[in-house]
């Protein structure tokens, strides 16, 4: 496999849109799906499926088999220590809600402060903000800079005595920032700090060791990594996942149930309660294969390549503002257009066959701090070209012409 | 569908010079509308005389060039009605964007009708049909006293 011609690998590319070829440019909200992960979804329910982990008979017991060898492929991606520190949940969304809920539960009383950034979708916000109203805690935000940029400072500032969790991103998905994460994880831990890290940028696109970034949490949206909707991954420390309570309650999670009591099952099966979303863990297990294919490193030099020569054509073109100027940037151009609304560029994009997200992209806290009601976002993956961002500039010429004629 | 179909010069031209943009020193009731998925802000200003006819309509706001050409229309047809047109106005533009192919309303001149289809394009644009409509359900807000800001994401 060469990644020249990736794009034949995705089935989706033979389709047109609106008599064009598909210019996919909106990964960051959920990338495209190779033909394998696809067949892996058809082949499981056709030929192998049954739930897992309750009956014992051949099925059940290669399904179980399929279902826990995508947590090895993980743990192994990930390089994390124990393949018992991946729980699967419906998202990352969850993954997040799973660990403020039972963070919140069991450490948080009134008083206590989250830290999180300015930076943060709304995933990695909302779900602590519950806590305020539960719990009595207060949020604060590190401040972004003009960049779009999180500095090992701007988290310094903000942490106090009371500071009890960090959450953070680790790409984001409006300016690219990649942040320091390992030295803010060393800077919290030194303070005695747990740190969250919201993945779900990261993941698809850098190269990732729990072991040497030493976070306590680490959340993943597996469609934003090749693989099916509907299921994240949670990597937490061992001694976290055994330390706080269950998120849910149902079958496959406990260990004894009697009238006066439960007992809880071992890990990971003490955070998946319910029958799990089967075809997609096993289907994922090829969107991993399909990644240590290619070589995560490789993908990373590809958008790098694509990323630094996007921003070179929109730079020369004098009606583009790019939005956010990090120090480190993931394969994300946010823009804006002189006199053009965002969603106005989206719908002229579309017409060419040009697929880009507008908005606020969940990030109304950041875009209040940059002063625009929204953005245009074109996202890159591993299937990307040069050509597709030559019509992205195109197109971004018509547009103009149309609200400029 | 053809991009001309939404982008059609009536949206363009509106949507880049709108009529009505301001605000006015003696109005009697405002309304706010907040379309948070797009970030399309407008706030409307009337004046309505003792007979509950609009005698001035001006709108502040910002936002793409359907919301922007929606209201700079909307406040063009709605100066002068009186409340009774103003609702049955609003009602026939409200439906044909969601089912009706034509406007029905007599009150509508063929030309003012060719303005106002110039819209229906967001019709096959589901995530698009919020952005013509924002200004017309501020319009019944303002005219109702409701309190609070109308936002997109808590109708219906």
């Amino acid at each position: 496999m060469n990644i020249k011609d990736i794009k034949k690998e995705f089935p989706i590319f033979d389709n047109k849109v609106h008599n064009n070829d598909l210019v996919y440019l909106d990964s960051a909200n959920s990338s495209q799906k190779p033909k394998v992960v696809v067949d892996r979804i058809y082949d499981f329910y056709t030929k192998e499926f049954s739930n897992v982990g309750r009956s014992v008979h051949y099925l059940a017991v290669a399904a179980t088999n399929l279902y826990e060898n995508t947590r090895v492929l993980v743990q192994k991606y990930i390089n994390a220590k124990d393949p018992n520190e991946i729980v699967f949940t419906k998202g990352a969304t969850e993954a997040i809600n799973l660990v403020a809920n039972t963070f919140g539960q069991k450490y948080l009383k009134e008083g206590d402060e989250i830290l999180i950034t300015e930076l943060e979708h709304h995933s990695n916000y909302v779900p602590w903000h519950y806590l305020r109203k539960s719990k009595g805690v207060k949020i604060n935000f590190a401040d972004v800079d003009e960049n779009g940029d999180i500095s090992i400072e701007s988290i310094e500032k903000k942490i106090t005595p009371k500071t009890k969790i960090l959450a953070i991103t680790h790409l984001s998905n409006v300016t690219g920032a990649i942040l320091p994460i390992k030295e803010i994880i060393q800077l919290a831990h030194s303070k005695n700090i747990p740190v969250l890290v919201d993945g779900c940028q990261g993941a698809p696109h850098l190269k990732l060791d729990m072991q040497d970034l030493d976070c306590d949490f680490y959340a993943i949206s597996c469609h934003k990594m090749y693989g099916p909707t509907g299921l994240g991954v949670l990597y937490a420390k061992k001694k976290w996942l055994e330390e706080l309570p269950p998120y849910q309650g149902g079958g496959g999670m406990i260990g004894e149930v009697k009238k006066e009591g439960i007992t809880f099952g071992d890990l990971p099966n003490k955070y998946e309660a319910g029958t799990m979303a089967t075809a997609q863990v096993i289907a994922f297990g090829e969107s991993i294969n399909f990644i240590n294919k290619l070589g995560i490193k490789k993908i990373e030099e590809h958008e790098r390549e694509l990323t630094k020569y996007g921003e070179e054509i929109l730079r020369k073109n004098n009606s583009v503002k790019l939005i956010g100027n990090p120090k480190n940037k993931g394969s994300v151009l946010s823009f804006t257009l002189d006199g053009v609304h965002p969603h106005d560029i989206a719908t002229i994009l579309d017409e060419d066959g040009v697929a880009i997200r507008a908005g606020h992209h969940c990030c109304q806290i950041l875009h209040e701090k940059l002063g625009l009601p929204a953005t245009a976002r074109a996202s890159l993956g591993v299937y990307n070209t040069k050509d597709d961002l030559d019509q992205l500039n195109n197109s971004i010429n018509k547009c103009i012409k149309i609200f400029n004629s | 569908m053809d991009l001309k179909d939404l982008y059609q010069e009536i949206i363009l031209e509106h949507g880049k010079n709108p009529k009505n943009l301001g605000k006015f020193e003696n109005f009697n009731k405002d309304a706010k509308g907040h379309n948070p998925l797009c970030g399309d802000k407008v706030h409307i200003y009337l004046k309505v005389d003792e007979n509950k006819k609009i005698s001035d309509i001006k709108f502040e706001g910002q936002g793409c060039a359907i919301t922007m050409a929606s209201a700079s229309i909307m406040t063009e047809l709605m100066k002068e009605k009186d409340e009774k047109d103003v609702n049955e106005l609003i009602d026939d533009f409200l439906k044909m964007i969601k089912d009706n192919p034509e406007l029905k309303s007599k009150l509508i001149s063929d030309d003012d009708k060719t303005k106002l289809m110039s819209l229906s394009g967001v019709k096959k644009y589901p995530m698009r049909v919020k952005c013509a409509t924002l200004p017309w359900h501020t319009l019944i807000s303002a005219m109702t006293n409701k309190p609070g800001e109308v936002n997109t994401e808590k109708e219906d």
